[in-house]
Order: C-alpha cells, then structure tokens, then sequence
C-alpha cells in the first residue's frame, strides 16, 4: 500500500533498495499495529469500572520482566535481518563500483546543474569536450559514471526514480554510479539546501535507447572517445 | 538531608516574606519561579514557533497567494522561515519546556529538596536564556533577514555564502547563549540529584522524571562540547577569516556535519528523555498501578544514552563520508529501536491490568506515547542506509522528525502542564477545556504528517519554496494542502489550552495538596509550595510507585507513608 506511493524505479540498484523498504514494513508493520491495537485495547479493557481495583504488578521481578524484554530481544534479531539487506543494498549502491560505459562530470553551481562529457583523451577538459545545461543524457542499461563536484556550497544529486542521491561537497570529487533500466525522462533535484533558489535547482535524465543515444551522440558529441563509451547491448561491463 | 541544607532552609523560610516583587518573581531563585519563568518563555516561543509553521504551510500549498498577515515573500525569507522554525521548536520551546520548566520545577520538589543545589546559578541560567531569546527574534529584523541555513547550518552555505549576514552571526550567538544556559542548567540538576536528595531517598526511589531529567542533562553536557568548539570555529571563519570550514583554505565542510551532529543526535533525546519522563510519571498516577519494570526502564534509558552517542552519521550516510562507514552507524541506529521499543513496551504493560483514569493529562500521555510509535517504527526506514538513500532529504524525514518531537514536546509538555498546574498555581484547570483541547490537537496533529510521510515516499524534497515548482510531485500537492488545512487547524485547536491556562488561574477550582491522589513528594506541600517548599524535611519510606498495594487502606501510598502493606501478600493476576 506504502509501495504505491513510490515513483517508479528504473535502476538496476533500485530494486534492491525497494526490496529493502517492502522488508523493513514488512518487519515492523504489525510491531506497530500490535503495540497501537494493545494501547487502544488495554485503554477500553482496563477503563476505571467501579469494584475492579487496578493490580499491583511491579514488574520488577525477572519473570514479569519478561513481558517486555523477551519482545526486546525479538527486536533486537528484527534489527539485525535489516541491517543485513540494508547492508548489502547499500553496498552495491555506494561502494561496488562496475566499470563504467560512460563517464560525465557533474558541476552543482548555485542554482544549476552541468553535465559535462569527455574530450579525445577522456579528460572533461580540453578538446572535444561537450557540456549540457541541466540535462543528463545517458544510454539505457549501461553503467554510467558520474564524477561530482561542487563550486560553491553543498548540493545532493538526487534522482527519485534511480534511487539514488549523494551530497556533493566543495573541495572534493565524488563518484557514484548508476544504470538506467528504462527510456526516459526523470527528474533531478537539488536535495540540500544550498541557498534562496535552491528550490530551481532541477534536471532532467533523459535515458535514451541505444540508438537513440547513437543518434543523439552523432549530433551533439561527435567527439565521444571510443573508450568513453561502449553502447554494445553487451556492455562490456558486467 | 544534611545539616547545612537544614540551615539554608530555615533561612529561606525567613526571607520569604521579607523578598519585594522584584526578587519574588523576577530575580528569584527559588526553582518553582524559575521553572515558570522557563515554562512561560517557551510558551511565548511556541507562539512564534507556531507562526513560522503557518507561514511555511501556506506558502507550500498556495505559494501564488501570499501569506494572511505576512503578504508574499521571497525564496530567501522562506529559508529564513524554515531555519527559524526548526531552532525556535527546538532549542527555545522543547529545551526550555521540558528540562527548563519541569526540571526545575519538578526535581527538588521531587527529591524532598528546598531547592536546586546552585540557587542563584539556576536564576543566572534563566536570565541567560531569556537572553538568547531576545538575540533570536531579534535576528527576523537584521539587515538581511534571520538566519536561512536549516537548522543545521551546514557550511559553507551557512559561512561565505549566505545573505543573512546579520542574522547568521546572531543566530550562532543566541544558540551560543542557549547552550551556556543549559550547561548551568544541566550541571544544577546533577549536582542537586546527586547531594540535595532528602533522607530515604536513595538512587532506586528517584522518581523517573528525576532520572530522565538527569539522563538528558548527561547527554547534553557529553554531547555539546564539540559543537561548541564547531560554532566557535564557525563564527571565527565569519569573523575573522579564518577557514575552519572553506576548502579554498584547506578547511572541510564535512567537519561541521561530524560537529553538528555528534549533537545533533544527542540533542533530540536531550528533549525526549523528559517528555518520555513526564509520561512514566503521570501515567502510574492514572492507572493506579505501578510503573511497569521500573528499573527495566532506567537501565534501557542508559543504554539508550550511550548509543546515541554513536550514531551520529545516520545523518551523513550520503553526504560524501565514507561510504564503509555507513553500514557501521546504520547498525548502531537500528539498534536503538531496542531500549526504546522496551520503554514503550513497559509503558504499554503499566496499562495492563489498570483502573485507567482518562483525566486530561492521561489523555495526552496516551495520544503521546500512541504517536510516538508512529516515529519510532518511520525512523528505521531512515536509520537503514539503504532506504535512507531514497527517502533521506525528503518530506518522509520532515514527518519523521515531527512524529517524535511533537509527541515528546507538546504531548509530553502538555501532560505536564496540566499535570503539574495545581501544583504551581494552586488550581486546577477546567478538564472540559482540557479534553477538548487534547482531541483536536490529537487529531489536528496526525491530519498534518500523515499526508507528508506520503509525500516523501512520493519523493517531494524539503526545504523547497515551491513544492509545484516539481514537474515530478506536481501530482502531490493535494497532500501539501491537506498538511496546510490541518495545521491551521492545530494551530486553531491550541485556543482552548489559552484560555484554560489563564482563567484557572482565577477561576479554577482549589486544588488542594493532592488532587490526584499521586505518591511523589511534591504532592505532601502546600499548592503552591512555600519559598522553601517543605516546611519539615521529608522523609522518602519507599519508592513513588505504590498504587494499589493489595491490603492498604488507600489506592496509592505516598514515599513519605510509614504503614508499610501486609506481609506475604502474593500480587494478584488481572482477570
Ligand atoms: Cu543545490
Ligand atoms: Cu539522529
């Protein structure tokens, strides 16, 4: 019912992200109902009713502690079956790392994105270089590099449909990677707050089938270093 | 109690009468007026606090319209607004209600104490944060506007490159001096647990009121140091020039979010810690019926303090630290579900078996601690790093953080106020008032988040003037404006609490020592208690919890009764 809610995702780390927020309702959806469905029952049930005296239950003895601390160690093995798929989600999200099929730099400036894409020699500077302004354009089901800086303030990429978003930080490049399951166009906000328009700071991911990305590289990128990208259904990097 | 406390009491006694106006109820001392002092800031805090609510849900459902009372404003004022509300909510109306109203109020009145351990410290720590106060709401008319960085002021944004020139510098001041005022508070209430506790009472008969109070004032003195040594970097990269945090001077950024939320975390069981307290106070009372595992409770508060301390990066899982940290703190987080979810468990369990009493504050423990777990079980989603990718920075986290800071604070804080009313006012407030008051506010309250925990699964971001300005969650704005109806109209439903607050002071029934026929020592002293409060030193015979001792003559036993129940008397199941 929550899931529904979600927009759709088109990632390949996506899903697993996904199968790790049905997991966790899963797990503490009926904790919550149990606990809310007790506190309204024991509200209706234990009511002030004249000749019913309260009991005098301390639970200070081990025996009667156990009411709760039995469902506290329950917990306690719930929160570690969490941490192991949120673990290995998160891992191949933000630490495995595939080899990538397309390289582009990303530059967060208040209040807009650049998406830049290599040169002859793979550098994002020098000849051959091609640059667009708030639009991501990348070819379906291959892994994309992104090399992320900031020139001023903190920003974070975000892109709700890959599941994905990373903070990206002044002085630093920062690596993350995606791969698009799904021809497109999907949002892409600015996530931190980075000022009075930060609310402008928007693009758009156009994932593009393998032709059409052909297409869209012969006209805008002609220049595209053969090692920058591999648009073989294959993909080399599996 | 010891011989000095004996003589510093009689001398209280003598000056009571002896003190002008002036010394009586401004420049006091004495904790009860001080805890008032705090009590009435936070309310006045709460007001503006509640102001910037309004203010940023109408701009978030009808950006085009312009705000009743406000007019149209820009995107920087909207930051302005956003910052503003989550410091004031925080810093100015939870602190001050929770650790400064009921800490003082409560902790020697609880602890058979005259008054807190440094007197004239306690009225340097007020003074300081009415103080803090006034720097704050005067930053709304700097040259430049308030502070417009979050509440979390990350740098640079919050360094070089803001517009609030003005105001961010006097938002690190007031922060500053609030700080400083809690420092001196929180050292007060250790100091007085710890030497000012009446004959009897030991450790294991403190009410937990006292040891949450206590809990929180460790918390926060363990936690605040770095951000004060960060904020002093911080003003001094505005200040002087120096690049604590600017990369173009060799400084990082990422050194503030470590700084800022190595308290941050803390922070927030610096506030829930007393509102839980105040609901496992008031909650024996109206079920008549002992606290549930008492000390289950006390050593579950303490692992539950010493795991906050490490999981501060939940809040930096994608902020660009390493990403083999992540997987850490996100087990340390989840992990925390465990204490707390006991707490409520015993919580739950003192209802069982119960002769429940659904008197106003009753009402607001219960509807607090209901909606709490909404907060609870929603901060998994979010202590998980995987789906933090995802729902981090989005309105899932603004209704999060809401679902366990509004249950605490104004659950919490109310149930305290009307709990405690008769003992600081010597009347009782009107409980047709009361009720009513607690079933808008109740519903009022879950009409506004639940609509934003949609949002965010849908993915809206915070912090954004324009929410529509999204192709994508254009789709969702009937959400923003449901969460906008709704908090007018808990805005609306806080009217009644006004009302009540200030005609029972004139025209509230006599409360009398014990209205609720309750066991803590504050309820054997005059309402209100003398300068002084006990006129004989109390003696604490047993611990606060003895409701419904089978074979006593009354349902409850205060700590002060001698006659102690029958021998051998076997505890009775409920049917
Ligand atoms: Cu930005
Ligand atoms: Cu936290």
């Amino acid at each position: 019912m929550l899931m529904s809610w979600l927009p759709q995702n088109v990632s390949t780390f996506g899903t697993d992200i996904d199968s790790t927020l049905r997991l966790i309702i899963f797990i503490v959806g009926p904790w919550f109902i149990l606990a809310e469905g007790l506190i309204l029952y024991f509200a209706i049930r234990y009511r002030k009713r004249p000749g019913k005296p309260a009991v005098h239950v301390r639970g200070e003895t081990f025996r009667q502690a156990a009411w709760v601390l039995i469902p506290g160690v329950i917990v306690m093995l719930l929160d570690f079956s969490i941490d192991n798929a949120s673990g290995r989600a998160w891992d191949e999200a933000k630490i495995e790392s595939p080899a990538p099929a397309l390289n582009v730099q990303v530059t967060a400036e208040r209040f807009a994105w650049i998406f830049t894409y290599p040169g002859h020699t793979g550098a994002f500077d020098g000849k051959g270089t091609y640059w667009s302004m708030g639009k991501l354009y990348v070819p379906v089901n291959q892994v994309v590099r992104l090399n992320m800086r900031s020139m001023d303030v903190i920003h974070s990429f975000a892109v709700p449909n890959l599941r994905m978003r990373q903070d990206i930080v002044p002085g630093r490049t920062i690596t993350a990677w995606f791969e698009a399951t799904r021809p497109g166009n999907y949002g892409i906000q600015c996530t931190e707050l980075c000022g009075f328009d930060h609310y402008k700071m928007q693009g758009t991911l156009v994932v593009l089938s393998a032709d059409d990305f052909a297409k869209w590289r012969q006209k805008h990128w002609p220049s595209a270093p053969a090692i920058a990208i591999n648009s073989d259904a294959e993909g080399a990097n599996k | 109690m010891s011989q000095a406390a004996v003589i510093s009491h009689a001398a209280y006694a003598e000056h009571a009468e002896a003190l002008g106006f002036w010394r009586k109820y401004v420049f006091s001392t004495d904790h009860k007026t001080i805890g008032k002092q705090y009590l009435g800031i936070s309310l006045f805090m709460a007001i503006a606090g509640g102001f910037t609510a309004y203010a940023i849900r109408w701009q978030l459902a009808w950006p085009a319209a312009g705000i009743p009372g406000l007019g149209a404003i820009t995107p920087h004022a909207y930051n302005s607004l956003v910052t503003m509300h989550g410091s004031i909510m925080v810093f100015w109306v939870a602190m001050p209600m929770l650790l400064g109203a009921f800490g003082n109020f409560c902790i020697p009145l609880m602890l058979g104490a005259d008054d807190m351990a440094f007197p004239r410290l306690n009225m340097l720590s007020v003074w300081i944060f009415f103080t803090s106060a006034l720097v704050l709401l005067a930053s709304f008319v700097a040259p430049g506007g308030a502070a417009a960085s979050g509440w979390t002021a990350y740098t640079p944004l919050s360094d070089t490159w803001t517009s609030a020139v003005w105001g961010q510098t006097m938002w690190l001041f007031a922060v500053a001096l609030e700080f400083a005022s809690f420092l001196i508070g929180g050292i007060n209430f250790l100091t007085t647990a710890f030497t000012r506790r009446c004959a009897g009472m030991t450790l294991w008969r403190m009410p937990l009121l006292v040891w949450d109070e206590i809990a929180a004032s460790v918390l926060f003195l363990l936690s605040v140091g770095p951000l004060v040594a960060g904020a002093v970097m911080l003003l001094m990269d505005r200040l002087l020039g120096t690049g604590f945090y600017d990369p173009s001077k060799g400084g990082d950024p990422l050194l503030w979010e470590h700084l800022f939320w190595f308290f941050g975390h803390p922070e927030v069981y610096v506030v829930a810690l007393p509102g839980f307290g105040i609901m496992l106070e008031i909650m024996p009372v109206f079920a008549r019926k002992p606290i549930f595992g008492y000390r289950t409770i006390i050593y579950s508060t303490i692992v539950a303090v010493g795991l906050s301390l490490i999981v501060w990066a939940h809040h930096m899982f994608v902020s660009g630290m390493d990403p083999r940290l992540a997987t850490p703190f996100s087990v340390t987080t989840i992990l925390i579900s465990v204490p707390f979810a006991i707490i409520v468990f015993a919580m739950i369990a003192t209802l069982w078996g119960g002769s429940l009493i659904f008197d106003t504050p009753m009402l607001f423990v219960i509807g607090g601690l209901a909606s709490f777990i909404v907060g609870g079980v929603t901060g998994i989603f979010l202590g998980s790093a995987a789906s933090d990718i995802y729902l981090h920075g989005t309105y899932f986290v603004v209704a999060h953080f809401h679902y366990t800071l509004f249950p605490v604070t104004f659950f919490g804080g109310y149930a305290g106020i009307y709990y405690w009313y008769p003992k600081m006012f010597g009347r009782m407030m009107d409980e047709r008032l009361g009720k009513l008051h607690f079933w808008l506010t109740f519903v009022f309250f879950q009409a506004t988040f639940i609509p934003l925990f949609l949002a965010g699964i849908g993915g809206t971001p915070r912090r954004v003037f324009m929410p529509s300005a999204y192709p994508s969650f254009a789709s969702l704005q009937p959400l923003q404006v449901m969460a906008t109806v709704a908090t007018i109209g808990l805005i609306a439903s806080q009217i009644p609490l006004v009302v009540n607050f200030f005609s029972s002071m004139f025209r509230g029934a006599l409360a009398g020592r014990n209205p609720w026929r309750a066991n803590t020592l504050e309820w054997t002293v005059d309402s209100p208690p003398p300068h002084g409060n006990f006129p004989d030193p109390p003696v604490a015979r047993r611990w606060p919890y003895d409701y419904s001792v089978p074979g006593a003559a009354s349902d409850w036993l205060p700590q002060v009764a001698e006659t102690n129940p029958p021998a051998g008397i076997k505890v009775q199941r409920a049917s």
